[in-house]
């Protein structure tokens, strides 16, 4: 920039040197500025390099004394065992992930669902302004809450109603799970709902359709990418739940269908094994980052999907 | 003739739309009744948890120490102090790192080019990360890890480990709302800036932040709402719980959902009162910080 002149010359005397621009101390420092926050936003990425590198670094020495295949087809689970009954693995607490995560998405889709097309496409404004921040609430609850609630008054209560349950099990957890995971579900619903333009509903009123026909048959597939990503982000959101499975859902990984007795996932697990506290180095420290770095991967690959559903929806509409 | 088939037609069609209104009914009625499973569930959540846990609630509750040995003169105020500097630390952290990223990927940022977007899909990635996985990284990275951060403690459990695990839990959603925030201030006033000859962070720290601030502010509120009520992170990094002396910032720490944890796996019914009271206290916090935002949405938003 300083050698700014020459080019100016050479291109007549039209444009003299002061107007091309100079290196004053105030550009030099919205440089500096520029630079500052662009920092900042490096941060995250950072923050992302910093949970592979230090899941892939642990991980690594876990693998160099266990086994891959062991861990990831074994069906024993009792890796803080000592001696012979010592076993990495890892398909019982996948299966107690996925399961519960199913079990409690079969609650949160149609409720999430349900509320989200409400919202945007029933209710009238009175009743938004009043449901809306209801809805944000429950969103708002720490999980630990739920934890709590499960606990001492939902399993109590499926109990009285004549359900054989342990203390500890996975049907009461798996539940509150869905509704821990509706208000994700209806938010991203009902903002995709309201996304789609006007004129496709007046459309079908033109032409003779009723109501639900219009929301079931026109506005619900026009939004479908978007209540897609809201159903990824709320089965993501159910796989990396902690607390509340961690307090009402025990601590045994199992490979059965039965609900009524204890579940643990990946993340109540890991949560539980940092409890005890556990000396660096040694294997049990190890596994909380293989299965770390397990569940991160599932989480990665399905919040990839969702945000090129969002993206997908956005773009035709916006 | 022509009547009689007119008839029949018109028949056939009240018919069909009498059929139509019955089916619209019972759409309806069905949404409703997910909205009403939805707030019942709530409704039932704040009836226990008050039930369980008002007759516990009294300011000796919120002065005292917790005890597992005499849980009838057990308290909160280790946990509540460790939340509250836990806040002030989280907010010390996000709102500047969190508005500056903001302002450069919506104010600088080309968004052609490859590295920007990356970091742009980075952050929606990370705001949907497990807590868990984040509690990982404070446990291996901050506690135990290289980062020494001034010598403070480093390779304890602190509550300056466990600010900064947090504060890189809920960076992603103050990124994200902030964003939101300044591209909601229309280009014609940093247009009318710039043409006043100020540059481009006069313009921004003059006319931009001022007009998104309330924007801003409410999606700091919360973020670190979001951040108080996190259990799983403090477990990994190592919050201690009953913790009988307050925290410091570079020494043990616990934090109210920390001590919930603690009380709920108590064996003794009375613990489960207790956690019900910790949790009203939790509870009140958190709806203290969203009327705080909601007031500021209403009350500062701009119309432009």
């Amino acid at each position: 920039m300083e050698a700014s002149s020459a080019p100016a010359a050479s291109r007549g005397a039209v444009s003299p040197s002061n107007l091309t621009r100079t290196r004053t101390r105030r550009s030099v420092g919205e440089q500096v500025i520029k630079g500052l926050l662009a920092l900042a936003a490096l941060l995250s990425v950072l923050t992302t390099t910093g949970i592979v590198f230090t899941l892939a670094r642990e991980a690594v020495s876990f693998f160099g004394d266990v086994p891959f295949g062991d861990f990831f087809f074994g069906t024993k689970w009792t890796p803080l065992a000592g001696g012979e009954s010592q076993s990495f693995g890892v398909l019982p607490l996948i299966w107690s992930t996925m399961y519960l995560t199913v079990i409690g998405l079969l609650v949160a889709i149609p409720i999430g669902l349900g509320v989200g097309v409400y919202l945007a496409e029933y209710a009238t404004p009175t009743i938004r302004k009043i449901f809306k921040p209801v809805v944000e609430l429950l969103a708002g609850i720490p999980t630990i809450v739920f934890g709590f609630f499960a606990l001492t008054f939902f399993t109590p209560l499926l109990k009285d109603a004549g359900i054989d349950l342990q203390i500890f099990n996975g049907l009461s957890a798996a539940i509150i799970l869905g509704i821990l995971v509706v208000p994700t579900i209806a938010s991203v619903a009902e903002d995709a709902l309201s996304s789609v333009p006007q004129a496709l509903r007046e459309g079908a009123f033109g032409l003779g359709a009723a109501k639900w026909q219009v929301v079931v048959r026109v506005v619900f597939p026009a939004a479908l990418s978007g209540v897609v990503a809201g159903l990824v982000l709320g089965a993501s959101r159910a796989i990396g739940e902690t607390v509340l499975i961690l307090v009402a859902a025990g601590n045994n990984p199992n490979l059965s269908f039965d609900l009524t007795t204890a579940h643990q996932n990946m993340a109540a697990f890991i949560a539980n094994t940092a409890r005890a506290d556990i000396s660096a180095g040694s294997v049990a420290y190890g596994t909380i980052f293989a299965v770390g770095g397990t569940l991160f991967l599932i989480t990665f690959v399905l919040n990839l999907f969702a945000i090129r559903f969002v993206r997908k929806y956005r773009q035709i509409y916006e | 003739m022509a009547t009689a088939e007119q008839n029949i037609a018109r028949r056939a069609v009240e018919r069909a739309s009498s059929g139509e209104r019955t089916k619209d009914l019972i759409f309806r009625a069905s949404l409703l009744l997910c909205l009403l499973i939805a707030v019942a569930f709530l409704a039932a959540l704040f009836i226990t948890t008050l039930n369980d846990g008002v007759g516990f609630l009294s300011l000796d509750f919120l002065t005292s120490f917790p005890s597992t040995v005499r849980p009838e003169t057990s308290g909160v105020q280790s946990a509540l102090i460790g939340t509250l500097y836990l806040m002030v630390l989280v907010a010390a952290f996000i709102v500047p790192v969190g508005v500056a990223s903001a302002v450069y990927l919506e104010e600088y940022a080309d968004a052609t080019k490859w590295w920007n977007r990356a970091i742009e899909t980075n952050i929606q990635n990370l705001a949907s990360v497990p807590s868990v996985v984040y509690g990982i990284l404070g446990l291996a990275f901050i506690v135990r890890g290289p980062v020494d951060i001034f010598g403070l403690g480093v390779g304890q459990p602190t509550l300056l480990a466990g600010a900064l695990t947090l504060g890189l839990l809920v960076l992603p959603v103050v990124i994200i709302v902030s964003r939101e925030a300044i591209r909601a201030v229309p280009p014609s006033i940093r247009e009318g800036s710039l043409a006043l000859g100020a540059t481009q962070w006069q313009t921004i720290w003059k006319q931009v932040l001022p007009g998104a601030l309330p924007g801003i502010a409410t999606g700091v509120i919360l973020a670190l709402s979001r951040a108080i009520g996190e259990t799983a992170p403090l477990i990994l990094v190592g919050a201690a719980a009953n913790l009988r002396f307050n925290p410091q910032v570079d020494g043990p720490f616990t934090a109210l959902p920390a001590q919930i944890l603690s009380a709920v796996g108590q064996p003794d019914a009375v613990f489960q009162n207790i956690a019900a009271a910790a949790i009203i206290v939790l509870l009140v916090i958190l709806l203290l910080m969203n009327s705080v935002a909601i007031y500021l949405r209403n009350r500062y938003e701009t119309k432009w």
